[in-house]
């Protein structure tokens, strides 16, 4: 949501806004990330997402019944 | 995101477990082994073994860092307690008993222990009590080890110090791979301490166990998908390294986290409880920080403490060699409310995981 020195506001969904600690990211407002007990670890790729969806589709429309 | 409900679908759910099906040896079993609380969590309240067929079995290991946290070590925390020092924990750590009492016990007979959310609420709290002494008790896996490691390096308060008790993943998996009646096929890895360690640590396995390993996120189809890829594995005779869950875990990891990591702690043998001591398995803070090392401030050391009770059988549980529901105490000595070992008190324990789900066991 904002970020400010090592504190961001993070959107927990249903308007549940919490600070988190994004010390251990890069990240910029927009990012999705991942928290473990009130610090993000890691910075989720929506590309990644998406593109693990559409591998998944792939991959089992190729596997022989 | 929108897309979220499609790692729930559950027609894509019977389509990889079709797939699984057709691909499972007609002769031969399949034993996985994931390493993971959450997983375990996923893993039952979807219901997802009932989707497997009768040669594939998903057992659970070690995978809950409450759990395996020595009774000497919750005893530290109780003595540090009764010394008049406020102990900060995360909260599933008040129940664990210790040999003599859990850190709850001590609570109710007059100690101050307070549930922190993040380690951080504990630094906030030595800040705004300055005449208090606060020790911060860090269980956890590599998931929390970091964020512990950014406020110990971050010049923390000088009346607060940290009861280290963090332990490491990957030697765990390896202990499972020497006991030999667990006869392990293929490891689902766990995808948040993957986010934080990144792929290296696990090459050992498919490279010198012939273990077929995946990454594995937390959202159901994820599992049934590492499931599928370690038993497509298994059917094409290969052990490889494989990674599902991209989107959050890089091969590299965390470079930052594990940065912090390595500056704030020194890997040591540690003891597990139940299994016992594992070398190179946990963290402790370096001598540079030993001014926040709480053994050494108030020179806390427990040495042995009663590690299982009796009846209880979680030594065997927290190494998937029973399930909970072959302890003869399960759900009826042993209960959510009234826990007699560690896994029935944390929320990443395996009895706990299957007593709050029971109705969803197949």
């Amino acid at each position: 949501m904002n970020v400010d020195g090592s504190k961001a506001n993070v959107d927990f969904g249903q308007g549940v806004l919490r600070e988190v600690n994004v010390s251990l990211v890069e990240a910029k407002v927009g990012d999705y990330v991942l928290v473990h007990a009130g610090y993000a670890i890691q910075v989720i790729e929506e590309k990644e997402a998406l593109e693990t969806l559409s591998l998944w589709n792939s991959i089992l429309e190729a596997t022989p019944q | 995101m929108a897309e979220n409900l499609k790692f729930r679908n559950p027609e894509l759910a019977q389509n990889i477990a079709s797939k699984i099906k057709s691909l499972a040896p007609k002769a031969g079993k399949i034993k996985i082994c994931h390493v993971c609380g959450t997983h375990e969590w996923t893993i039952t309240h979807y219901g997802l073994r009932s989707l497997l067929p009768e040669n594939v079995e998903v057992i659970a290991g070690p995978g809950c860092p409450v759990c395996i946290v020595p009774a000497a070590e919750i005893d530290e925390a109780v003595q540090l307690a009764q010394m008049g020092i406020v102990v900060t924990c995360f909260g599933d750590v008040l129940r664990v008993p210790g040999s003599q009492m859990s850190l709850l016990e001590a609570k109710a007979a007059g100690a101050d222990v307070r549930i922190v959310y993040a380690v951080s609420d504990a630094v906030e709290m030595a800040k705004h009590e300055p005449q208090k002494q606060f020790a911060f008790f860090a269980v956890g896996f590599e998931t929390t080890a970091p964020s512990t490691a950014v406020e110990a390096l971050g010049n923390p308060p000088k009346n607060l110090s940290f009861l280290v008790s963090h332990r490491l993943i990957p030697p765990a998996m390896e202990l499972l791979l020497g006991v030999g009646d667990l006869q392990i096929d293929g490891f689902i890895a766990p995808g948040h301490v993957s986010a934080i360690i990144g792929l290296k640590p696990y090459e050992l396995f498919p490279r010198v166990y012939r273990m077929p390993t995946v990454v594995a996120g937390f959202e159901p189809i994820d599992v049934l998908m590492a499931i599928y890829m370690i038993v497509k594995q298994q059917s094409e005779g290969t052990a490889k390294l494989e990674n599902e869950y991209p989107r959050v875990v890089k091969p590299e990891g965390n470079i930052k986290a594990l940065e912090m990591m390595n500056k704030a702690f020194t890997v040591t043998g540690g003891n597990w409880r139940g299994i016992g001591r594992l070398p190179d398995s946990a963290l402790q803070l370096r001598e540079s920080l030993a001014d926040y090392d709480a053994r050494l401030k108030y020179g806390v050391h427990v040495e042995q403490g009663k590690d299982i009770l009796l009846g209880c059988e979680c030594h065997l549980v927290i190494i998937g060699k029973i399930k909970p529901d072959e302890c003869p105490m399960f759900l009826k000595a042993c209960t959510p409310e009234k826990p007699v070992g560690a896994c029935m008190v944390s929320n990443e324990g395996t009895c706990r995981v299957w007593a709050k789900n029971v109705a969803a066991q197949g």
